[in-house]
């Protein structure tokens, strides 16, 4: 349970991150928190030759910030660091939900918003936030930046739209609307673990988005009229493939997404 | 080899190490600190649960180059420096807060994190900012009650 060997590399600019990685190709990873790169390198199942470290970037916001309706997060603002922010519970109820079920205290204190995003696991509740909420993620590299809509950014388990030599700069959400509703449910095995099932919803007029995690290689979104019941989620699911593996069927993911959405859509209608 | 240094617990060693090594290793193998314990190395039981700058981190999930300039306390660094117990010792001591004593380190090294809180929480809040650390045992209950006490003694 060691990490295999790597170089080590501390830049301090975002622009030597940009050509640290053009120089160094597809042997390197960037570096953030670690609390998911570091478990799949102690396993052995990662093994990248170079790591980029981006924890001593210089003049880095630590803190998300609120502005013109939109919440950004660079790229070393904490897992902890959002959970403290003052309007977290008035501008983001659905991130405040969502990280209570993302891992520990200790891990959080590590971990970063946008780091979770970038790694994209299929059952991590970050990834599925930005999608129910229609948020962006800024990516850069040497030949520039480009703005990617969640939709278009996550194309499989751990798989996203970055092309080698990019790197996430910021991830943004919308903020909390007055007239919208929001509720996060999960199942796992343990509180913190990566979810069984989860589901995000987001409630506005008389339309429920509910987004659904953990039940396969990329997170489901469907969209239903109110009210939604259990027979309507199940329905509208029907034809998603479920994983199936030890530690849950597919027949019972199914009945988790159904009993899980419907509590989802009633307490973001509530 | 990366030249770092590390002030644990308020000493400052200045020791080399492979990019690659641990912060959990460095402690136990590199300056014989074995009170940080070392269970499932991918994060999931906390053992190894030790502050960095005062906040609570996994020490197999930090590189040890990533700690470098930085402020390490473990275990070893919970009681007074005249040998009197930490008030979390005390009260894990009179409430039966262990029995192998293997995740031991951690829990306390979390719950100090937490325990002045802990006088205003429910047992179920309790368990939420503890739920990262497992116990084998499963002397869960007893921990709890002694965080408790801690805090309402603090």
């Amino acid at each position: 349970m060691k990490p295999p060997p790597f170089a080590y590399h501390r830049p301090s600019t975002r622009a030597a991150v940009d050509q640290l990685l053009a120089e160094l190709g597809e042997e390197a990873k960037v570096l953030a928190g670690g609390q998911s790169l570091i478990p799949i390198m102690n396993m052995r199942l990662a093994a990248p030759a170079h790591l980029i470290d981006i924890n001593t970037l210089e003049d880095e916001p630590t803190e998300p910030a609120l502005e013109d309706g939109v919440i950004r997060f660079g790229p070393l603002v904490r897992q902890a660091a959002a959970e403290r922010w003052l309007e977290l519970a008035a501008r983001a109820p659905a991130l405040k939900e969502a990280l209570a079920y993302t891992a520990h205290p200790a891990i959080r204190s590590r971990g970063t918003v946008v780091g979770s995003i970038a790694h994209a696991d299929p059952a991590a509740e970050l990834p599925a936030l930005l999608l129910a909420l229609g948020g962006e993620v800024r990516a850069r590299g040497a030949d520039g930046s480009r703005t990617i809509a969640a939709e278009d950014f996550f194309l499989g388990a751990l798989e996203t739209a970055l092309k080698p030599g990019e790197w996430v700069e910021e991830v943004s959400l919308p903020a909390a609307r007055p007239d919208s509703g929001y509720a996060v449910e999960e199942f796992a095995q343990r509180h913190g673990d990566y979810a069984l099932c989860g589901v995000i919803a987001v409630a506005r007029e008389d339309r429920v988005t509910l987004v659904h995690f953990g039940i396969g290689p990329l997170a489901v979104r469907t969209t239903l009229p109110a009210p939604v019941t259990v027979d309507d989620v199940r329905e509208a699911l029907a034809d998603v493939d479920m994983t199936d593996d030890l530690h849950a069927s597919s027949a019972y993911r199914r009945h988790l997404a159904a009993v899980l959405g419907a509590r989802a859509a009633s307490r973001a209608l509530a | 080899m990366i030249a770092i240094a590390l002030t644990v617990n308020g000493d400052r060693h200045d020791i080399e190490v492979e990019p690659r090594r641990l912060l959990s290793d460095v402690l136990r193998h590199d300056l014989g600190l074995t009170g940080t314990h070392v269970g499932c190395e991918h994060g999931v039981c906390g053992c190894c649960t030790v502050l960095l700058d005062d906040e609570p981190v996994r020490a197999c999930l930090v590189f040890a180059v990533q700690a470098d300039g930085r402020a390490v306390k473990t275990i070893e660094g919970l009681a007074n420096a005249d040998g009197t117990l930490h008030p979390l010792q005390e009260a894990f001591h009179r409430h039966h807060g262990l029995q192998c004593g293997f995740c031991t380190p951690g829990f306390l090294m979390l719950a100090s994190t937490v325990y002045k809180q802990a006088a205003s929480m429910s047992d179920e809040e309790i368990r939420v900012a503890l739920g990262g650390q497992l116990c084998r045992c499963t002397g869960y209950v007893g921990i709890v009650r002694a965080v408790r006490a801690a805090a309402e003694e603090a």
